[in-house]
């Protein structure tokens, strides 16, 4: 066992995840390789769309497989910059509206 | 720093100037260990072993390593620096070869082919053989590098030359840091020129196609999607046009091997590229349809082989036996370079191999 929690090499492991559940395995990739498929969104803004979500998942696997597909769809990282900003924004602004349950707790317990 | 990148490897004395040093590198340490399997071995798993020419298609001819840009990324360590140009007496040997070839394509290499400076004498003689497609491959910064190259789009188009050109992005940014500072912007000035004379206008016979590379150590994305992000991009802010662009893989040969070297990325690459492998581009390969010609007449597989001194296994090696019965009666001379031919949707110097 590694020493670390998050080991590089496990990415190249991944599609051995299918080893342990040979069926629910197989259908996670097929579905996940038909969802970034060209289709009304282009292979490209998928990639973007990813690109973000890996961020605000936080998932390093993702982050390192995001921004090489980005690159080898030719995206900039000005805008690889800006997608990631639009998940910290969405990220921050979802603990920010939760402000407003606060709010209503308070008038409602509030004399 | 900056400074050595404006010299190739040689000129720096750098151990990857030596082909032998390179192709020591590419069959030592993960392939050695066995990590990885060695080309030879993977494309025996698909019975590709030996890999045989087909029918010649083209022929492509490097005119010399003398280059007006020190690109990174280049895998002929192409520069202002390198000294090796195609003699008159060569060319007049690769005349003949031209006049009674089968290929339908001839394609001019380099450096940048017009720096040689019997250039356009040769490409006047060359274009009289009624080739089918001939190619001349410019840099775009050679066309406004020096007074004397300014009338080149007209030179190309009097004699019907089929223009490709490189052009690693549509953004200032990224070109530059592949080529050199000021590179896009002299870049688009030439694309606009040979617009001008009606290079890659819609519908125009005067063809002129892009070649994208990545800016790094990845793979190029899909040829169709970025062609269409390049034309785009290039037609809303230059007002640009062109045919088609050509998606090719950086080898891990010379520069691009330094860099990947350097960058201590050399193994995620060489994984990349195997687990990209695709067995259906192993089977259009351009070695299997081109024979590479050097500036001092001698025969390889492909520019790639050429690079590496890994010349043709057969019994005609140079320009003078040229024999073209003979020369497609050889295998092909394979490393682990090769990968970066077959890996995805494979790579030639006209693009993507597979449908």
């Amino acid at each position: 066992m590694a020493n670390n929690y998050y080991d590089p090499a496990d990415l190249k492991k991944f599609g051995k995840i299918t080893e342990w559940s040979e069926e629910l395995g197989n259908k996670f990739f097929d579905y996940y390789g038909k969802v970034f498929e060209e289709g009304a969104l282009t292979a490209r803004e998928k990639s973007l769309i990813a690109l973000a979500v890996s961020h605000t998942e936080q998932c390093p696997y993702c982050i390192e497989a995001y921004t090489k597909d980005s690159l080898q769809r030719g995206v900039t990282k000005e805008q690889m910059m800006e997608a990631i900003h639009v998940g910290a924004a969405i990220k921050s602004g979802a603990t920010l509206v939760h402000g407003t349950m606060m709010m209503n707790k308070v008038n409602k317990l509030e004399m | 720093m900056a400074k050595l990148k404006q010299q190739s490897l040689q000129k720096r004395d750098n151990e990857l100037a030596s082909a032998n040093r390179q192709l020591e590198i590419l069959s030592n340490g993960i392939f050695k260990n066995g990590e990885l399997p060695t080309f030879a071995k993977k494309i025996k798993e698909t019975n590709e072993f030996p890999l045989r020419p087909k029918k010649l298609e083209i022929l492509q001819i490097n005119l010399g390593y003398m280059c007006n840009q020190v690109c990174e990324h280049c895998h002929v360590d192409a520069g202002p620096d390198r000294k090796e140009i195609m003699t008159w007496k060569t060319m007049q040997r690769c005349l003949e070869v031209i006049k009674n070839t089968d290929a339908h394509t001839l394609d001019l290499t380099g450096g940048a082919p017009e720096m040689n400076p019997n250039f356009r004498r040769f490409v006047e003689q060359a274009s009289k053989a009624g080739i089918q497609d001939f190619i001349v491959r410019s840099n775009l910064t050679i066309l406004r590098a020096n007074k004397k190259y300014h009338d080149l789009p007209e030179f190309f188009k009097k004699h019907r030359v089929h223009v490709v050109s490189s052009m690693p992005h549509w953004t200032r940014g990224k070109t530059d840091k592949q080529r050199g500072e000021g590179v896009f912007d002299m870049s688009i000035t030439a694309l606009k020129e040979l617009n001008a004379v009606g290079y890659g206008m819609p519908g125009s016979d005067l063809k002129l196609d892009l070649v994208y590379n990545p800016n790094g150590a990845y793979l190029p994305g899909d040829q169709v999607s970025m062609e269409k992000e390049f034309k785009s991009a290039l037609l809303a802010d230059f007002n640009i046009q062109f045919h088609n662009l050509f998606a090719i893989t950086n080898l891990p040969i010379s520069r691009f091997l330094d860099y990947l070297i350097a960058s201590e990325n050399y193994e995620d690459y060489m994984y990349q590229l195997v687990e990209a492998y695709n067995p259906a581009a192993v089977k259009n390969v351009m070695c299997t349809n081109t024979i590479s010609i050097s500036w001092d007449g001698w025969l390889y597989d492909c520019d790639f082989n050429q690079m590496l001194g890994l010349k043709v296994a057969s019994k005609v090696t140079h320009i003078n036996q040229y024999n073209e019965t003979i020369l497609n009666d050889r295998d092909i001379v394979i490393s682990q370079h090769c990968y970066g031919c077959t890996a995805g949707a494979g790579s030639s110097c006209q693009g993507t191999v597979t449908a």
